[in-house]
């Protein structure tokens, strides 16, 4: 059984609201300082998989087919062993 | 000749019954297609009309595109039957990959609810018959996610090939190119976020999308 943290962030070059709201947000509350603020979302699931790299694999297939829309989201897929 | 329509309906879906009170004031016959039912029973249209389909849980149309019907619904898309898809609608065919692009949170992260001006840009499609290029309408929008994107290279093929149906203009949600709805290559699938069903008397404000939903039903 493994454990997995997927990332799931907006694609270089696609405006992000979320983010950009809560940029002009933070110097409401004297943070002025930050910048590039970009607002994605983490997925955590266990997988049962022969290895770590069939398990990688594995969620890589589930992300291309559904978890992300390559369209505006890319995907960080960190394997855990539990 | 009077169009038998398929309205699908998800887990979720809350304007198929405007849709289908639309089409019937239209002078076409509706019916209700079960999105776990693998057919759509020989109609010769289909509406995925708006809503929330399975809470718009992940992204939107995420888990609709994956309902058994939507096999069907690529199926008749492919053989050149209509296929419109209204707000909600619009999301599921951009995750089905029947549309291209995808639907984002507006710009300001506000939910819009308002009557708007759209623009017909191309009426080479199933919603643009009895229309011309330029042709405002009033509109209502009921929306969090229209705010359209798509890479460049997709956009420029949008414009090449007259794929983009409408465009709003007074841009309320960020959308790329104040874009409103596109069809595909072969215009038989359309995608828009305003509602049409919701403009078809001037009781409710406009009758402005009657002129769509008479297209769509003689397409």
């Amino acid at each position: 059984m493994f454990e997995v943290k997927i990332e799931v962030s907006p694609r270089d070059g696609i405006a992000n609201p979320e983010g950009s709201t809560i940029e002009r947000a933070l110097p409401a509350l004297g943070f002025e300082m930050a910048r590039s603020v970009r607002v994605g979302k983490l997925i955590r699931l266990e997988v049962e998989a022969e290895s770590a790299a069939a398990a990688q694999s594995l969620v890589e297939d589930m992300c291309n087919r559904f978890l992300t829309n390559p369209v505006i989201e890319d995907a960080l897929v960190d394997v855990l062993e539990t | 000749m009077t169009q038998r329509v398929g309205v699908i309906r998800f887990p979720g879906t809350n304007c198929e019954f405007d849709t289908i009170d639309a089409i019937r004031w239209l002078g076409g016959e509706a019916e209700i297609l079960w999105h776990s039912d693998a057919s759509v029973k020989n109609v010769d249209a289909i509406v995925i009309p708006g809503g929330f389909a399975h809470g718009d849980y992940l992204r939107c149309g995420a888990i609709a595109r994956f309902s058994p019907v939507m096999e069907a619904v690529a199926d008749f898309a492919q053989s050149g039957g209509p296929v419109l898809g209204i707000c909600n609608g619009f999301q599921v065919l951009t995750e089905a990959g029947l549309l291209p692009g995808a639907l984002q949170k507006n710009a300001g992260m506000k939910f819009l609810c308002s009557m708007q001006q759209i623009e017909f840009v191309s009426t080479q499609n199933v919603v643009g018959k009895g229309s011309a290029i330029g042709d405002h309408l009033q509109i209502p929008i009921n929306h969090f996610e229209g705010n359209y994107v798509c890479s460049p290279e997709v956009l420029s093929r949008l414009e090449m090939q007259e794929q983009i149906v409408f465009r709003y203009t007074d841009n309320p949600n960020g959308s790329t190119k104040d874009i409103a709805g596109v069809c595909n290559e072969a215009g038989n699938v359309v995608g828009m976020m305003p509602h049409p069903e919701r403009a078809t008397s001037s009781l409710l404000g406009s009758n402005d999308g009657a002129v769509i939903i008479q297209s769509f039903l003689s397409a």
